[in-house]
């Protein structure tokens, strides 16, 4: 229980995917403009994670290793992952139309996250069972919205500050990541 | 031909991948600790953008539109699986730092970008053109970036090969924020400050001093 919560910190705070460990960069600076989008952007995102950690994990362990065909990982994981958001957004279209509606576009988009191919390829790399995956995920998840909605946050009020014309737009962004990426590399010493 | 050169010309410099088009952040931020891994990697890229590009414009007639990106995802991913395995026979070293970030040239937007964009629409010289001009373009600001990151953070050129140079002496204290990951992400912003300073015609420098409060306040005195 205990190595579980570990992993659960490691991956959100200390490893943080987004500030630690660069996965997930291009949602990170395109989508955290207002804090409502960036958070519900951040649970689509982490839904995808732990289910897509799941089920790459069962691919692998059930087809591509007892096959032999482990050279074949690349493209299986990245056709599990991208058929997986489409039924992602089928199931949500179903079961609640109002959360359909909020996330609208960024659900499928959530296929070229290179969080979540990341994710699956570090799960196998580090040979993760079962429960450990879906914990992991769930980690990955959450530290992703963590950092996505503090830079939302952060960006709402950049809005009214007087930013000097070369810095403005992804310049101005990718310091703020910079500085807040510092403070992560605190929480890990 | 003066269109094929612009073509070429377009991806390396006005509309660069990185420092312009800001695409493919990823590999951009996690790579260039050192002039070696963003050379490599830029490589490794160019070679993914290159394949892809000539296959998916040779199969633009075949692909079927509504299943465009997952047959053009396919077509990158076998390449990446190439340069994958090519890389952990032939420069075990690189690829083992590099790890991860290998297989993630599959989800690396700027291959998309091209294949979804040019590539799928043009004719395979132009797709090939288009490709080299890109890779190169995405090579440099890569090699570029891992090298004042190098230098920050080292002091030294291309560490980790036979031909690393040593480009400050003894003295210099290592900076070593530079090679953390906090130092990417402002190493880049400060590149991409620059790169909109030289892009820029109408650019001042008073501009540097306060953005439109220092006009403002300039109007009313």
């Amino acid at each position: 229980m205990q190595e579980l919560f570990l992993l659960f910190m490691a991956a959100s705070i200390t490893n943080n995917f987004v500030l630690m460990q660069f996965l997930g960069i291009c949602p990170f600076l395109g989508v955290s403009k207002e804090v409502p989008t960036a958070f519900s952007m951040g649970l689509a995102t982490t839904f995808v994670m732990v289910t897509s950690a799941v089920v790459t994990w069962l691919v692998e362990t059930v087809i591509l290793v007892p096959l032999g065909i482990e050279y074949l990982q690349y493209i299986a994981f990245i056709l599990v992952i991208s058929s997986f958001v489409q039924l992602t957004e089928l199931f949500v279209k179903k079961v609640s139309p109002p959360l359909y509606k909020a996330l609208g576009i960024f659900l499928p988009l959530i296929t070229t996250n290179c969080a979540i191919l990341g994710l699956a390829l570090l799960i196998s790399m580090e040979g993760y069972g079962f429960i450990q995956s879906a914990v992991f995920g769930l980690g990955a998840g959450v530290g992703f919205t963590i950092a996505i909605v503090l830079m939302a946050g952060i960006r709402e009020r950049l809005e009214f500050a007087d930013v000097p014309k070369p810095l403005k737009g992804a310049p101005i962004t990718l310091l703020v990541a910079g500085i807040m990426a510092l403070a992560f590399t605190g929480l890990a010493m | 031909m003066a269109e094929k050169n612009r073509d070429f010309v377009k991806g390396l410099w006005e509309e660069n991948p990185v420092f312009v088009m800001l695409l493919g952040m990823c590999p951009v931020l996690a790579v260039t600790s050192t002039a070696t891994n963003g050379l490599f990697m830029g490589l490794a890229t160019s070679f993914v953008l290159f394949g892809a590009g000539i296959v998916n414009s040779l199969l633009q007639n075949i692909i079927p539109d509504e299943v465009r990106i997952p047959s053009f995802i396919v077509v990158i991913a076998t390449f990446v699986t190439i340069v994958d395995l090519v890389s952990r026979a032939y420069f075990p070293g690189i690829a083992e730092q590099l790890a991860l970030f290998i297989p993630l040239i599959i989800v690396n937007c700027l291959i998309l970008n091209r294949s979804e964009a040019f590539a799928s629409n043009v004719n395979v010289l132009r797709a090939i053109i288009d490709a080299l001009g890109r890779g190169l373009g995405f090579t440099w600001a890569l090699t570029f970036l891992g090298g004042i990151r190098e230098i920050l953070g080292f002091g030294t050129l291309f560490r980790g090969t036979e031909s690393v140079i040593q480009v400050l002496g003894e003295w210099y204290q290592p900076m070593l924020i530079a090679i953390l990951p906090a130092g990417a992400f402002i190493t880049l912003g400060i590149v991409v400050a620059l790169f909109n300073v030289i892009m820029d015609e109408s650019f001042s420098i008073k501009d540097l001093f306060g953005g439109t409060a220092a006009v403002e306040k300039e109007q009313t005195a």
